[in-house]
């Protein structure tokens, strides 16, 4: 009885708060008629005839695959780089600099740049997402690669543990939680990208089809885009959240006994 | 770390700086590259010193960092108050914790044209972007730290029954400060991000706009001069918070192995 | 040195170079393990004892001298040695299972599955640890950690095993276990081994003969055999007086070596036993 009550609580404690905004949501968008601010109620139909039909091909799917492209690159490039350049420490304090200073460059502005380079296409929204996403994977693993216990590269000498092996038991291993720091920075990154390399400049896409909705103020149509926006951003990061959690098992199941040690 | 190895980095990292130069200066020259798509390093420094004894470009760096400090405070300080509150409390925590995690990775960016239908070119949509955008990563990182506190240390304090308020400010502020100065560096670059692009997209006045001025006129090494001019205020807004973060956590174990190191 | 000699240390010297300032830690260390034999080394902290195993290991090159396993100069880490590090939790690898800790040095070796699993098995039933299988280093105790670490050593099936001060870090009553660990797993695979200590029971109670260093520059004291039974028990074996007696020695010995002394000339000749007249 006291599990089902745990339960049905727990399904409140999540539910509550949403609710309560969505309500709220639709009592102020009742009240003040506002142009801008259609009703819950209208959003949702938008999304069902907007977003499952065409548009999910058209817009959504183009996104979609620019996006993943993109970042998929940007992580093998960051990664690859990043070991390189953590490898050697002479090589390190050449590059940190630049890197640094690559990383400061807000990567929206690579917009303009990237398209003298590659004109309106495809490449050029791809080339725009792995320019910005690059950088926190490559500092990252470059900081991950630095930061391997050196007890555990002496053990891998005497037992003559190199090469692809090193790479691939240890130091990839000892690293990847820099590195998934690393890529998760960069996905929020990839996102941004994503839309404003359509909203830029595009015939297609999820950023592309917004700002075409908000000038024709078709708001509902607007507000649905966004809606889309905002569950690709949750799905894209839950997804992420979900390979996190099975790659760094073993690091959260440590962090959680060295504290739980602390606090004995 | 001896001044010998601190100058020999330094050294090392000026030579890595003035390579990219070289090899950004001989592309061009040489061919590989045309020069309408990127210009000599040494075009693009004269673009920027000529940017750089122009008015209208500190004009534009001012704007630019009014909306971004302005941004940022607001968003510290709301994120700040947010996250003490909700990490010191169970009850909050637990019926906050599922709209927290469906709005943090909404993209800021999905609200421009929102911004754009509010305040138009206003400095208000840029700053609803910044805010949006910076918030979060600042209060996720309250909340961790107010998560972080160590339980020995708050149970001492109730046993010295220290009130809620004096354990707020003895005992979970100080032990929450690294996360919260980590949660303003990122929040710092984030709001520059947001900032820029807002001026970029939605034609604010600011460094982005002088950008897309540039860009839609053709003026090439302009462009690369400004966007380089980002890099350096990103560089230098780091540098900052940086050495804020160093002063302020002088105390953290952290700190004094990064130091030692 | 003679023929049977699996481990031969010779004139092994090694000076640190800072900045224009140079740190002799080992002046000159000769010693030689015959094969099968268990020897330890103890000397004042800061003595050199760290370095002087990482020589022999490959992992720091020697400025003079050096050392030869079955005649062979060690250059880099040599390939029939394993070494047991101080800091058993950071030298297991944490996203790895124990039996995937001890399986990779195996795999690396080259060894058929069918005989890995073997050795796999064999060295993690020696150490007791025979149903922990699946479980991460992490979820283990400090001690069973450094048994994991010691199962690692000898189903890599080491020429030379080198210890580092293994038990440092762990508390009294797992440390006793674990000496008694190292001799039954000693007397099992009779593996040719130098284990290193700053603790002078220990030495006394595991090794056949004890190596003193003197303190930095180190240089070797002296070496005494210890004439105890091979049957070592926690209770028996430290109420022998011979025990004592030996203990009170090397004590002796290593105090000598914390003043600065550099020869065992003023212990008192009764208590030292002649290294070469014991027992292999």
């Amino acid at each position: 009885m006291t599990g089902v009550v745990r339960v049905v609580w727990r399904v409140v404690e999540i539910l509550l708060l949403p609710a309560l905004l969505v309500g709220l949501w639709w009592w102020v968008s009742v009240r003040n008629q506002s142009f801008y601010l259609p009703t819950p109620g209208s959003i949702v139909v938008k999304f069902r005839s907007v977003w499952f039909g065409r548009r999910a091909l058209d817009d959504l799917l183009p996104s979609v695959v620019r996006l993943l492209v993109g970042y998929g690159l940007a992580a093998l490039l960051g990664v690859g780089l990043g070991l390189l350049i953590g490898a050697s420490r002479r090589l390190r304090s050449v590059v940190e600099p630049v890197l640094e200073f690559f990383r400061a460059i807000p990567p929206p502005v690579l917009v303009p740049v990237l398209i003298l380079f590659a004109g309106l296409t495809d490449t050029m929204k791809i080339l725009v997402i792995i320019s910005g996403c690059v950088w926190p994977v490559l500092l990252n693993t470059v900081e991950g690669v630095r930061s391997v216990d050196p007890v555990l590269i002496e053990t891998a000498r005497v037992f003559h543990i190199h090469g692809a092996a090193r790479l691939r038991h240890l130091v990839l291993r000892a690293a990847s939680p820099h590195i998934m720091a690393g890529l998760r920075q960069a996905l929020s990154i990839a996102i941004i990208l994503m839309v404003i390399s359509e909203m830029f400049a595009s015939s297609n896409g999820l950023g592309f089809a917004i700002v075409q909705f908000q000038r024709s103020f078709d708001i509902p149509e607007m507000w649905a885009g966004i809606l889309v926006l905002g569950l690709l951003g949750v799905v894209l990061s839950a997804l992420f959240r979900l390979v996190e959690r099975r790659v760094l098992r073993w690091y959260t199941g440590q962090r959680a006994v060295s504290r739980g040690a602390d606090v004995r | 770390m001896t001044y010998d190895g601190r100058a020999g980095r330094f050294l090392a990292g000026l030579a890595g700086l003035a390579g990219l130069g070289v090899v950004l200066e001989a592309l061009p020259r040489l061919g590989l590259v045309s020069p309408r798509y990127l210009p000599p390093t040494s075009t693009i420094l004269v673009a920027l010193y000529h940017e750089a004894s122009g008015a209208e470009f500190w004009v534009a760096v001012g704007q630019t960092m009014r909306a971004w400090a302005i941004g940022l405070a607001i968003a510290f300080a709301a994120a700040v108050l947010v996250g003490s509150a909700i990490g010191t409390s169970r009850v909050l925590r637990a019926f906050t914790g599922s709209t927290i995690e469906f709005l943090r990775p909404i993209p800021s960016v999905a609200l421009i044209p929102l911004a754009v239908l509010l305040y138009a070119t206003d400095i208000r949509s840029t700053l609803l972007l910044v805010v949006y955008a910076s918030f979060w990563q600042v209060l996720i990182q309250v909340l961790y730290g107010v998560a972080d506190v160590d339980p020995t240390a708050i149970d001492t304090a109730r046993s010295y029954r220290l009130r809620r308020w004096a354990r707020l400010r003895h005992v979970i502020w100080p032990s929450a400060l690294p996360f919260v100065l980590t949660g303003l560096r990122l929040g710092a670059a984030v709001a520059l991000i947001l900032a820029i692009t807002a001026e970029l997209v939605i034609g604010n006045p600011g460094l982005g706009s002088l950008i897309e001025v540039a860009r839609s006129s053709g003026a090439v090494a302009t462009v690369y001069a400004l966007v380089a001019a980002t890099g350096l205020i990103g560089v230098a807004i780091n540098a900052v918070v940086r050495s804020a973060e160093r002063r302020l956590l002088f105390w953290h174990p952290s700190i004094r192995r990064e130091i030692a190191a | 040195m003679n023929g049977k000699d699996v481990l031969d240390v010779s004139g092994l010297g090694k000076t640190y170079e800072g900045r224009g300032r140079a740190v002799e830690a080992i002046r000159d260390i000769s010693f030689s393990l015959a094969e099968g034999e268990l020897v330890c080394v103890v000397g004042p902290s800061g003595c050199g004892k760290t370095t002087l195993l990482r020589c022999i290991a490959g992992l720091l090159p020697p400025t003079r001298g050096g050392a030869r396993i079955e005649g062979q100069p060690v250059v880099g880490p040599p390939a029939g040695l394993a070494m047991v590090f101080q800091e058993y939790g950071r030298s297991l690898f944490p996203w790895m299972t124990i039996s995937a800790n001890v399986d990779l040095p195996l795999r690396q070796k080259g060894v058929p599955r069918e005989r890995r699993a073997q050795l796999v098995r064999h060295a993690l039933a020696a150490v007791h640890l025979d149903d922990t299988h699946a479980a991460y280093p992490w979820q283990l105790s400090g001690g069973m950690q450094q048994r994991v670490a010691i199962a690692r050593a000898i189903a890599y099936e080491p020429r030379v095993l080198l210890m580092d001060e293994p038990f440092a870090a762990v508390d009294a009553q797992t440390r006793a276990d674990l000496e008694d660990l190292i001799r039954s797993i000693w007397q099992e695979f009779r593996v040719t081994t130098l284990f290193v200590t700053h603790d002078i029971d220990e030495a006394v109670y595991l090794g056949q003969r004890v190596i003193v260093l003197t303190s930095s520059p180190t240089v070797v004291m002296t070496e005494l055999g210890v004439d105890l039974p091979d049957q070592r028990d926690q209770l028996g074996t430290r109420s022998d007086p011979r025990f004592t007696e030996l203990r009170r020695t090397v004590y002796a010995l290593v105090q000598a070596a914390k003043r600065g002394e550099r020869t065992p000339g003023f212990v008192p000749e009764a208590v030292r036993s002649d290294p070469a007249g014991q027992d292999v």
